[in-house]
């Protein structure tokens, strides 16, 4: 979770840096003040989807490097080779030689993405749905308030 | 390294030029460099990957130039409409002192003392302390408010501008190449409607895969991941990109048109771009969907499918294997971990196979060019050279499957391409010759 609080006077959405661990860059919401109750499910579900999505993608890539340096451990053993050379670096593989790993990592991986997949897609779509209500009930709104003023 | 070398003032130069390339909407975008580097209609984008294997990391921020200590597999797309301080970059950037300036643009006073303020100011930078480090994550940190006069930048990265380009280069290949008298209207119509349908379908693909493009180096400067735009926003554009698009192709060329661009969207963005993640089957149907511009422009000229139509599309189809398969060999880490079906990350002998029968398989569709009266019997053999070379790195791939002979492979599939199809319009059957013979015929 990160520290950063955007400034009092914004009423925006604020994006931040990629994540260490999942890559994916986390938005701080904006609550408005007269948030309408299609607005507050809005915001809520892309909260929910954004833990979602971080704790899926932090778990794969931490599993993927942690599989990873257990496999060019292994060869590397195998070689008879130390993980570090001379200089202290750490020896790596070729691509051609991680080629098993890679095969092997998405394969196991397959059912996760599939099911992860179809998740996203629903999210996705759901949330882009529930913003164009939310622009469409505030174009409504503002409409209506012109109206009122015209009215008065 | 080749520091010294890439860093010359010609290199740095050209380095700088194709930087720009993928941002034409603001930056000149030299147009003979683009015919060069040719025709790659794949619209998952490797025509950017290209440009940056070839070149050293040199990126610009904020007219800044700093070179990026990166493995070649990692490209990074350039940073370079952002106005404000970037993300921070998973690599560590070192600043180096700009080019002597030669280019006429950098030679003025003011902007030498930007380049030195602002390369002084993130020296300084990045010699901060702890507390420092963490004012700057802070500083990372960016409003999602739509900057208005980003916008055209940003929606010509949500396009993918310059795979667009190529895409509508295809499609007017194979208007000239049909066999009938050249009509500027209807090629005009043509070329815009395919280029606002490949919009529509690029931003769709880039709404579907957000958190994708965001675990992949090639992709996470996309506008999407960055939160430049929303997704809404990125819908509303596809949309009215794809309606107008195909209304202009169905109503202002003809219905056979329309629907093929409109099955080339539904194609590329309902079964190519979800099947990325579910099969290997995908690039069999990515090559479809590369295919079908090219015959889109035959019939926008003739009205109908003829065998000359599908033979382009066929030129087109069994091109994108060595181009696609070559450069999917370098990219099998993310495609691993991003969870991709990629015949390179799961039956990479298959991958170089199918590369190698499909360079083989252009020599047999050049050949049947002169016999379904596209071309004269000048084609096949003119075209025989480039055709060899190619099958021969394919057959080097084949062999070796390492990563020089993918990248040679993929590179010279960059140039093949619009060469092949100049050498088709060069050798294109003219309507006089045609007419004579059916004249002798009858």
């Amino acid at each position: 979770a990160s520290s950063f609080c955007p400034p009092a006077h914004s009423c925006n959405d604020w994006i931040g840096p990629p994540d260490r661990h999942s890559n994916l860059r986390p938005i701080v919401f904006h609550i408005p003040k007269n948030e309408s109750p299609l607005g507050r499910r809005l915001r809520e579900f892309r909260q929910e989807t954004q833990v979602w999505n971080q704790q899926f993608w932090a778990s794969q890539n931490v599993s993927f490097r942690k599989g990873k340096e257990e496999f060019v451990y292994s060869r590397l053993k195998a070689k008879g080779l130390e993980r570090k050379d001379e200089t202290g670096q750490k020896i790596t593989l070729s691509a051609e030689e991680m080629a098993d790993f890679y095969k092997d990592f998405l394969s196991k991986n397959f059912k996760k993405h599939v099911c992860y997949n179809r998740e996203w897609y629903k999210r996705n779509f759901t949330i882009t749905f529930l913003m164009g209500q939310v622009a469409f009930e505030r174009a409504w709104r503002r409409l209506g308030w012109k109206k009122t003023k015209v009215g008065n | 390294m080749s520091a010294a070398r890439r860093c010359g003032p010609s290199r740095a130069l050209t380095g700088l030029f194709v930087w720009h390339l993928p941002k034409p909407a603001v930056r000149q975008m030299p147009c003979k460099f683009m015919h060069c580097c040719g025709v790659a209609n794949k619209k998952w984008i490797t025509f950017q990957h290209l440009n940056f294997l070839k070149r050293m990391y040199v990126t610009q921020y904020n007219k800044d130039l700093s070179q990026q200590a990166k493995p070649k597999t990692d490209p990074v797309a350039p940073p370079f409409l952002e106005k404000k301080h970037l993300g921070q970059e998973k690599t560590v950037i070192r600043e180096i002192r700009p080019v002597s300036p030669l280019h006429p643009s950098l030679s003025e006073t003011s902007n030498r003392n930007e380049f030195k303020a602002v390369n002084s100011a993130a020296v300084v930078e990045d010699l901060a302390t702890a507390g420092g480090v963490e004012s700057k994550e802070e500083k990372q940190w960016k409003e999602m408010k739509l900057q208005l006069d980003d916008l055209p930048g940003i929606l010509a990265r949500l396009s993918k501008i310059k795979l667009t380009a190529l895409v509508v280069s295809t499609a007017s290949a194979g208007f000239a190449i049909a066999p009938v008298p050249f009509d500027l209207t209807c090629f005009l119509l043509t070329s815009i409607g395919t280029g606002l349908a490949s919009c529509a379908a690029n931003s769709i693909n880039q709404f579907f895969e957000v958190p994708f493009d965001s675990n992949m180096n090639r992709t996470k400067n996309r506008p999407l991941v960055r939160g430049q735009i929303s997704p809404l926003l990125a819908v509303s554009f596809a949309a009215s990109c794809a309606v107008p698009g195909i209304a202009l192709l169905t109503l202002g060329v003809n219905p056979l048109t329309g629907a093929l661009g409109a099955f080339n969207i539904f194609l590329y963005t309902c079964c190519y771009t979800p099947m990325k993640r579910m099969s290997i089957v995908n690039t069999w149907v990515g090559a479809v969907v590369g295919a079908i511009p090219p015959i889109m422009g035959w019939t926008a000229a003739t009205g109908s499918l003829d065998a000359g139509a599908l033979l382009l599309g066929g030129i087109l189809y069994s091109w994108q294997f060595p181009h696609f398969n070559a450069l999917s060999w370098g990219l099998r880490e993310d495609y691993s971990r991003g969870g991709y079906c990629m015949m390179s990350v799961t039956h990479p002998a298959m991958c170089r196979r199918v590369a190698l029968r499909h360079c083989l398989a252009l020599i047999g569709l050049s050949t049947m060019a002169p016999i379904l009266n596209v071309t004269t019997w000048n084609f096949p053999l003119i075209s025989l050279p480039i055709n060899l070379y190619i099958s021969y790195l394919g057959f080097r791939f084949y062999r070796d499957a390492d990563r020089s002979s993918s990248r040679k492979l993929f590179f010279c599939s960059l140039w093949h391409l619009p060469m092949l199809l100049l050498l088709m319009l060069t050798c294109k059957k003219s309507l006089l010759e045609k007419e004579d013979k059916s004249e002798l015929l009858s």
